[in-house]
């Protein structure tokens, strides 16, 4: 069910450069949210609104979370709202990740893919493992909130200067090859996605993964967030907005 | 209560706003918000003979103030409008006007063909569509062409004709003139109008596409002088569209001339924004003194 609201922005923190966390009280999208879905934030002074993935979801107190980062004017205008402001959203949207009770899985986000592994893997809890990948010490996020819901986390960086030095999907690898998992989770840049998608095959665990694309209306009406999939062996074009963002790894042509 | 009610080329609609082509799909996202019945109508996505996967994306640029798109007609074919979307739609209690396009005349007369034993209320037949390489705007930027395919579906259609004009011309009054003599009921306009944005740090495009349709508020002021001049041109109907966000646009468009209006573009960013021009404009009637909308049509004083 799509619902409009007006939500107070009950907290607001820049946890990285560029990054901003949002915390705002709407607790019937809440309700009705689950992780993997995203809202459609509008921007003043802006045409369209902005797809943000959702964070946390926290039910017994109405709220959601948003962590995005500043990408553009669009974002960067948003990135100006401050508590006791009002955030104009259209949520929950899209089809969010498939659960599997009692399962145990690993998730694995770059950058800006993290915040939506945060909502999946409070799922999990101990039962998961979370890879996080970022540049660089100072741009890594969420390792502690992760930590609090009780999952193991790995942090890899591109310099070195915090955890892993390398690539998520090599840290995947070793993950897998020490123990299995039920599913695996990603959301991060497209390459990454790819490398994501081949070792999940390689060990023949289904994953999913997380997919963005420029977007309009949000709900699945324009047909403007197009991405390459496969159904049934031949390849049509999904939508991001309604289609996904979570798709089966398998049906995703992660080439242009 | 004002009287809202409207006609155009016939057909009664409660109210004059109906939702855009190709912005509100066949109304199943957007009836989660509000019934259906609220709206004057709806003009569905358009359709084609055969299902077709439209263009590779990205197909979305932000503008100022408004949009581009390059979808290309996505859409299941008319087979799947017919017994999956229709059948839906002719329980919401509002108007359906089925837009149709074809990439050849044979085509499009084909599917107005097809539509006449269904229970739609009108067709919009788009000869503007500027994200497609046959049919589409290639029938309406030509005189000559724009009358022969517009005869063609008037030979065989038993519903009323609207046909949907490009602003992508040089005299849309000309178009307008030639649609009207072969046989329109009524015309709508304007379709989007091209346009192109370019990353500068890839030197790209942003659209797959290239080049794509505008829509949204930047295009309203073009939409009006067009609305105005083929007004002032023909004597069918006119549903008049391009970046109508609010009632005072709405008022504003039906002064021009439009008989009845399509909102498209803002409806992304307020799926709202059709039934509050309705109730928008229902209190702006009451304020100025308007027993029935339809007196506002064309009277705009031109200086």
């Amino acid at each position: 069910m799509y619902m409009q609201s007006s939500c107070p922005v009950l907290e607001k923190r820049a946890i990285a450069r560029g990054i901003f966390d949002y915390k705002v009280f709407c607790p019937e999208i809440a309700a009705a949210s689950v992780p993997g879905q995203f809202a459609q934030i509008a921007v003043e002074g802006f045409f369209l609104r902005r797809p943000v993935s959702i964070c946390e979801i926290d039910k017994d107190r109405g709220t959601l979370r948003f962590v995005f980062e500043v990408r553009g004017k669009g974002t960067e205008k948003l990135s100006h709202l401050n508590s006791g402001e009002v955030m104009d959203i259209i949520a929950p949207l899209g089809k969010g990740f498939r659960v599997i009770e009692g399962g145990a899985a690993v998730c694995v986000g770059g950058g800006i893919g993290v915040p939506p592994m945060l909502g999946i893997s409070q799922i999990y809890s101990s039962k998961a493992r979370v890879i996080s990948g970022f540049r660089t010490a100072a741009a890594a996020i969420l390792q502690d909130d992760l930590k609090k819901a009780g999952c193991q986390t790995i942090l890899c960086t591109d310099d070195g200067t915090a955890g892993i030095r390398g690539f998520v999907t090599d840290a995947l690898r070793t993950e897998l090859q020490s123990k299995k998992a039920d599913i695996i989770y990603a959301c991060g840049p497209l390459p990454m996605l790819k490398g994501v998608a081949a070792a999940a095959q390689e060990y023949d665990i289904p994953c999913e993964v997380s997919l963005e694309q420029r977007m309009a209306c949000g709900v699945g009406a324009c047909l403007g967030c197009v991405c390459r999939t496969v159904k049934d062996g031949s390849e049509i074009f999904s939508h991001v907005c309604k289609d996904g963002p979570v798709f089966d790894s398998r049906e995703v042509i992660f080439d242009g | 209560m004002a009287d809202l009610r409207v006609t155009v080329a016939g057909v009664e609609f409660k109210n004059p706003v109906i939702p855009a082509s190709g912005t509100f799909g066949y109304g199943r996202e957007y009836e989660q918000f509000y019934p259906l019945s609220r709206l004057g109508g709806l003009s569905t996505k358009g359709t084609t003979l055969l299902p077709r996967q439209g263009n590779p994306g990205p197909r979305i640029a932000e503008t100022p103030s408004g949009m581009l798109n390059s979808v290309g007609l996505q859409n299941g074919g008319v087979r799947k409008f017919l017994d999956y979307e229709l059948p839906n739609l002719l329980q919401k209690d509002t108007r359906i006007v089925a837009n149709i396009a074809g990439s050849t005349i044979e085509e499009c007369a084909q599917l107005a063909e097809i539509l006449n034993g269904s229970g739609v209320d009108m067709i919009e037949l788009n000869i503007s569509c500027p994200n497609v390489k046959q049919g589409g705007a290639a029938f309406g930027t030509d005189c000559c062409v724009a009358a022969e395919v517009t005869s063609a579906v008037k030979k065989v259609s038993e519903k009323p004709l609207m046909v949907k004009l490009s602003p992508n011309v040089t005299s849309i009054a000309e178009i307008a003139k030639a649609v009207e003599a072969a046989g329109a009921d009524a015309l709508s306009l304007i379709n989007t109008i091209l346009g192109m944005r370019i990353d500068i740090s890839t030197r790209r495009p942003i659209l797959k596409n290239n080049v794509g349709g505008l829509s949204g508020p930047a295009v309203f002021p073009v939409a009006v002088r067009m609305v105005w001049q083929v007004y002032n041109a023909v004597s069918i109907p006119i549903m008049g569209m391009g970046g109508i966000s609010c009632c005072e646009d709405a008022i504003e468009m039906m002064m021009a001339g439009a008989s009845a209006v399509q909102v498209g573009a803002a409806i992304f960013s307020d799926p709202y924004a059709p039934v509050k021009i309705i109730d928008g404009m229902d209190r702006w009637c009451d304020e100025n003194g308007v027993k029935n909308i339809s007196e506002i049509v064309g009277t705009v004083r031109p200086w």
